[in-house]
């Protein structure tokens, strides 16, 4: 244990040194936490319009929820999306500058002299990256709440915005696809030579998620409890998976041979 | 204290090391030269358990390669070709990091210990990117040494510094050997080799030879002894070729250049006939290799075999 806290002291001793991984770290949550809230408030106290414009499943979802309310509930659950994506791209541009990193430092051989197990030090690359991306996503989640809170007058559109949903995508399913893009960032870090390119091909975890995001604006599925369970129940499958794989794929001797 | 037989590593179709049969005692400096690509830098890998050997066994303090990586880990020192230190993080924060990895006792006193040890307690705050090359080596060499090991590796300590700084690297090496470890020391740096090691091993692929500098010299070249007369006569060189001991003579310029097997017991005899003949003997000394010359004809005999 003591072996993983030296590696998550250090990696994050490193990351708080990188202007690139801090810009990432803070300005992409202070963002995906300002847009809903600011399109809360503009949307506040403005006229209903027609409704009918939105998806007619989405109407069903609104409930007892009418005219500007149920915008204001629709627009805040495409943000949703873009909060469960927050520990997928923090951990990704974490994960693919501390592997590839050690290699490009040369630091890697001297690491990997010492008593250290191969577990231990992917347990600790994957949670000094895990940790800030989760933490990110969560802390973005109380300030959108704080500020919902604040700029919501309407206690049904507040209880709905703050809904179990959000739990399962923030605390479950965001956690789940971080794991995923980690473990795709060490295999893809033990391929290649140049964090930038550990990180870019990591990113295209992120269309499947994208895709929901554009599926949900079109109407054509709808972003609920239900979905988001099978979401979760599917990724801790892929992740048992890519766990597994990045494991294997991290191999001591090759990667001190082959990468030059 | 390291021991192996037969130990090879083939990496697809290229044997990088090839049946390596080696035994370095304890509190032995051990040179291990060999020009690039020779297999140096990947014994070092399997001797310290960062690859497995192909074929062969090996054992490190008691050790056995593949079987205990881990207590070899722990137990060996090693510093890397290149320094790989963590430029960001300070020197103090670098060798604490090590210090916690190999479990050391007590990370800070033995990274103070360490850092007053080569010089760089005063610059321990400093974010290890502003040092000179130097002084990474520097600090390097302590990493490799905060759990006081009892073998340590050492691949090209002095590559690419200054000679001040290598001057520094060799007289700490040679503290380090006077702590009783034993030292395994890769190096093209001949006349470093000739210093510090008690023995050297010439390897391109396989083992060529091991001997001690001295043992190698004589082993190639036998030894010479270079008498320098004030004129050499002509009936000198058959003179010396006269006794039955001499081996063979050789005369450049003013020097008779004789091959001699003791030459502590012969010199006096010879000195004495060349007097004898009217020879003014100005001095007389022993020819001696340098070590590069014995390891480029063992490489070029390893090169041609």
């Amino acid at each position: 244990m003591n072996k993983i806290l030296t590696i998550i002291d250090k990696e994050w001793a490193e990351i708080f040194k990188n202007r690139l991984i801090l810009y990432t770290m803070f300005l992409m949550p202070l963002l995906f936490t300002a847009l809903p809230l600011v399109m809360l408030g503009a949307m506040g106290g403005q006229s209903a319009g027609d409704v009918t414009d939105m998806p007619p499943q989405f109407l069903q979802l609104c409930g007892e929820l009418q005219g500007t309310e149920c915008y204001q509930l629709f627009m805040s659950n495409q943000f949703l999306l873009l909060f469960m994506m927050l520990p997928l791209v923090i951990p990704a541009t974490i994960a693919a500058y501390s592997i590839v990193g050690e290699k490009t430092t040369r630091c890697l051989e001297p690491l990997l002299a010492t008593p250290i197990s191969t577990v231990e030090l992917l347990l600790g690359k994957g949670l000094a990256a895990l940790i800030p991306g989760v933490a990110a996503g969560w802390g973005s989640f109380a300030l959108f709440a704080l500020g919902a809170w604040i700029l919501v007058d309407s206690p049904a559109l507040l209880a709905r915005l703050l809904d179990g949903m959000w739990f399962i995508a923030i605390g479950v399913v965001g956690p789940l696809v971080a794991l995923a893009g980690i473990s795709v960032a060490i295999m893809v870090s033990s391929r290649v030579n140049d964090p930038r390119t550990a990180e870019q091909i990591t990113m295209v975890l992120i269309i499947p998620l994208l895709g929901l995001f554009f599926a949900q604006i079109a109407g054509v599925v709808m972003v609920n409890a239900g979905l988001l369970w099978a979401l979760a129940g599917a990724l801790v499958l892929v992740d048992v998976g890519l766990v597994w794989l990045g494991a294997r794929a991290f191999q001591r001797e090759t990667i001190l041979t082959k990468w030059k | 204290m390291i021991q192996t037989t037969n130990l090879t590593k083939v990496f697809g179709a290229r044997t990088a090391v090839d049946a390596l049969t080696l035994t370095v005692h304890e509190g032995e400096v051990f040179g291990f030269l060999g020009p690039n690509g020779a297999g140096k830098t990947t014994t070092v890998r399997m001797l310290t358990s960062l690859i497995a050997p192909t074929a062969g066994t090996a054992r490190i303090n008691g050790f056995e390669v593949g079987r205990d990586d881990t207590a070899i880990r722990r137990s060996v020192g090693i510093l890397t070709e290149t320094p790989g230190m963590y430029d960001q993080l300070s020197a103090q924060k670098n060798l604490t990091l090590f210090a916690r990895l190999y479990e050391v006792g007590d990370v800070p006193g033995q990274v103070e210990k360490y850092l007053r040890l080569l010089g760089l307690w005063e610059r321990r705050n400093d974010a290890v990117g502003s040092f000179s090359k130097g002084m990474k080596q520097k600090l390097a060499i302590c990493r490799a040494l905060l759990h006081e090991p009892a073998v340590v590796f050492l691949d090209e300590p002095t590559s690419g510094l200054d000679p001040e700084a290598a001057r520094l690297v060799r007289e700490f090496v040679a503290e380090i050997k006077a702590q009783g470890r034993t030292i395994f020391l890769c190096t093209h740096n001949l006349d470093e080799a000739d210093r510090l090691c008690d023995r050297v091993g010439v390897m391109q692929q396989r083992l060529l030879t091991v001997d001690t500098p001295t043992a190698l010299r004589r082993q190639l070249y036998g030894r010479k002894v270079v008498f320098h007369l004030r004129e050499v006569g002509a009936g000198l060189p058959a003179l010396l070729q006269s006794f039955p001991f001499v081996k063979e003579v050789e005369q450049v310029e003013n020097k008779l250049l004789v091959g001699l097997d003791d030459p502590d017991a012969q010199n006096p005899v010879l000195v004495r006939a060349l007097v004898q003949a009217g020879a003014d003997v100005q001095f007389v000394g022993e020819l001696r290799h340098s070590l590069e010359d014995v390891y480029l004809s063992l490489i070029q005999r390893g090169t041609t075999e």
